[in-house]
């Protein structure tokens, strides 16, 4: 068998964190061992699928309404815009998202931490992007959990997102962190990205403008994808 | 212009609640005359199974797409039909194949690698991907392996065997 070792790690040339990490010990017997092999892009790469309308509910983009009662916990918005590396918004893409509750318990059944569920909470939506590229959720801010990477590890608190772009090349899964979070500094899943700017990009900035008074404090974060967006190609 | 892009993060282990949609590892109905299963396991580099990994695949000369969780066992499964082989100007010739991405609790970013298909073999020796790996027990490991009418694709994230995977 063999392992993993510092040595391994394949740098890559942005923002994007090493797959080998070892402060985030489950990098170590998942990280590839072997350099990657740079793919061109052709075809296969320039292409992506594309979700229909058809598997969107009307309600999917707001968590705060998808049970009989409200949930617990701080309302919010969460909006921006999908880009990609030219600025030019991504349109009618899938976003996908996921998170814990107000305590910081994910409702799912592998989620062990002692914090309460909350049964007008599921911490699941989606959302199609408009054609400003901008996607816009209604839901209630995370909540810090720990877990048991090292002795008194807790997440910072944080949305996973899920977008799938115009082609393969542009998929994305990442977290978004509010601002300010005093966990950032003892997280190795953020801190394994190896730039302060590329942190950077992953917090959202409270932003008094989307906030909507007496009703939800307001946090903008845009997403930039790899790469332009495909250009028709012909056969 | 060029913006920087927003890095990745770990898909987490919790996945399932937003992304695990039911029947999306159908690329084709059931009933489809030419569906083709295709099903192996996720294994780390101790050779033991990794469960909470999301495997996504993607027929570009098709343009369908599929996503599937593992089981407890590391398991994945698609049903699909072969994709076209195709010729551009733009591009030469490529075998069918299906273009994987995995993510799991533990991968900071996603892997990709490609399925191909054991019964192209004129098309796989030619194919442009496959002929950038020089040894061939790496290429193999992208080609799947016929097994009682079914298709058999493990990806090893590490170990002898471990898989070949891209960077994009």
């Amino acid at each position: 068998m063999k392992q993993a070792t510092t040595s391994d790690v394949i740098p890559l040339t942005d923002d994007r964190p090493p797959y080998l990490y070892p402060p985030y010990r489950s990098t170590v017997l998942r990280a590839p061992t072997r350099p990657l092999i740079a793919l061109p892009h052709r075809f296969s790469e320039l292409t992506g699928p594309v979700f229909g309308d058809g598997q969107i509910g009307p309600l999917d983009h707001d968590l705060t309404r998808q049970h009989a009662g409200a949930p617990l916990g701080e309302r919010i918005i969460v909006t921006g815009r999908v880009l990609d590396s030219d600025g030019r918004p991504v349109r009618n893409t899938l976003v996908e998202v996921w998170q814990t509750n107000a305590a910081g318990r994910y409702a799912h059944r592998m989620d062990q931490h002692p914090a309460p569920l909350d049964p007008n909470f599921t911490g699941a939506g989606r959302c199609l992007t408009d054609d400003n590229g901008r996607y816009r959720f209604v839901t209630i801010k995370p909540g810090a959990y720990p877990w048991k990477n090292h002795p008194n590890a807790w997440r910072p608190a944080h949305i996973h997102f899920s977008v799938f772009g115009s082609a393969f090349l542009h998929r994305l899964v990442t977290q978004m962190y509010f601002p300010g979070d005093p966990l950032f500094a003892h997280d190795p899943i953020y801190q394994s990205i190896p730039t302060a700017a590329g942190r950077e990009r992953l917090v959202a900035a409270f932003d008094l403008t989307v906030t909507e008074p007496e009703w939800a404090l307001g946090y903008r974060w845009d997403i930039v994808l790899r790469g332009p967006s495909a250009t028709p190609m012909e056969d | 212009m060029s913006l920087p892009a927003t890095p990745p993060q770990t898909i987490g282990p919790f996945f399932h609640m937003g992304l695990d949609v039911p029947g999306t590892e159908r690329l084709v109905p059931v009933e489809h005359s030419a569906a083709i299963r295709i099903e192996g396991r996720v294994l780390d580099g101790a050779g033991d199974p990794v469960s909470d990994a999301l495997i996504e695949v993607w027929d570009a000369q098709g343009g369908r797409f599929g996503r599937c969780a593992t089981d407890t066992d590391g398991r994945y499964h698609f049903l699909t039909v072969k994709p076209s082989g195709r010729s551009t100007r733009a591009t030469p010739t490529e075998a069918p194949h299906l273009n994987v991405s995995v993510f799991a609790r533990g991968l900071l970013d996603r892997l990709v690698t490609r399925i191909y298909f054991p019964d192209e073999e004129a098309a796989n020796a030619a194919d442009p991907v496959l002929s950038m790996i020089a040894d061939p027990l790496a290429r193999a490991t992208l080609v799947a392996r016929s097994e009682a009418g079914r298709l058999h694709f493990d990806i090893h994230l590490q170990g002898d065997h471990e898989t070949v995977f891209f960077s994009l």
